[in-house]
């Protein structure tokens, strides 16, 4: 009997990532979540601008890649064309909340009925290492060699707590995968965010804590227990807004 | 008895599997070098294995197909 194995809408190509970089997880859940909800020929994903550029080389359903940060714009114009089609855009941090933080608030503002899989690791992994929007308070990256001081860089962004403001937005979760109980979670969640576009429940994103070893200067262990230690505390993890069960009540 | 397979090739030596293990069935193989240039994973003990999956479940790479 087998217990686990590579999901089917995972592509046999070997990921691009960096040794211990947890894409390479989500990247399976998303895979695992299609599969499960049998949605793999129906399905299109917006790759963004980032780490995972090449996300389109790595999943079995259509992929097109959109400009930096305009994967929710993308998406939103595949899914009112083609509405009987599943649509999910893959962004990180540098993506989605800097350069398209419009895009991004917008199609919350406008319920899309889409689904955001968000990549928070607090870094810009592949331009190598610059702050982030999310990176931490005091935390050394390339272009903060002496910490993130907030007093000239401002504070991190909190893309779930900001988007549970709007209106719009109908289901927002926090998960990571750093430990196989929140992969665990991190699945669920996933899983919901693409029930919900299913049954027209409208905008759902899940964010995700990631990791970045290289970039953190950490192993791939330690990294793990670096989004314990830092963080989850500072983005705490849960359901920051489902308006998805009063749908279900009405 | 579970069974373990590896796609060897594809395997970054990130160590991730090795140390969710509970029962300490997996290592880094110190003495072998794949196509990639890491260590690759490898079990030493595979009769210790409860097929947990844990380790499929933290690899990147997807590398990891568990039976049981």
């Amino acid at each position: 009997m087998v217990v686990f194995e590579k999901p089917h809408a995972l592509t046999d190509v070997p990921l691009h990532y960096c040794p211990g970089c947890t894409h390479g997880i989500v990247h399976r859940l998303v895979a695992e979540v299609i599969d499960e909800l049998g949605i793999e020929g129906k399905t299109i994903g917006i790759a963004p601008v980032g780490c995972s550029v090449m996300a389109y080389n790595y999943f079995n359903c259509d992929m097109i890649e959109a400009a930096h940060g305009r994967a929710p714009a993308v998406a939103t114009g595949v899914k009112r064309a083609n509405p009987e089609n599943i649509v999910f855009t893959y962004q990180g941090d540098g993506d989605l909340a800097s350069i398209g933080m419009a895009e991004t608030v917008h199609s919350a503002a406008r319920n899309e009925n889409i689904t955001i899989i968000f990549i928070n690791n607090a870094i810009y992994g592949m331009t190598g290492g610059q702050m982030a929007p999310t990176s931490l308070p005091g935390q050394i990256t390339q272009t903060s060699p002496y910490g993130r001081d907030t007093n000239h860089c401002g504070f991190p962004i909190k893309v779930c707590e900001m988007l549970a403001q709007v209106d719009g937005a109908q289901y927002l979760e926090r998960v990571a995968v750093n430990n196989v109980k929140n992969v665990k979670n991190a699945k669920k969640a996933i899983k919901k965010a693409f029930q919900n576009q299913v049954e027209g429940k409208g905008f759902s994103l899940v964010e995700v804590i990631s990791t970045c070893p290289t970039n953190w200067g950490l192993t791939p262990k330690k990294a793990l227990e670096w989004v314990d230690e830092k963080m989850i505390p500072y983005y705490p993890l849960g359901v920051y807004k489902d308006n998805t069960a009063e749908k279900e009540a009405e | 008895m579970a069974k373990l397979t590896f796609k060897t090739d594809k395997c970054k030596g990130c160590g991730l599997c090795v140390d969710v293990c509970p029962k300490k069935v997996l290592t880094l193989a110190t003495d072998k070098i794949n196509a990639k240039g890491h260590h690759p994973v490898e079990a030493v003990n595979e009769e210790a294995c409860i097929a947990c999956a844990f380790c499929a479940t933290m690899c990147p790479d997807c590398i990891i197909k568990v039976e049981r």
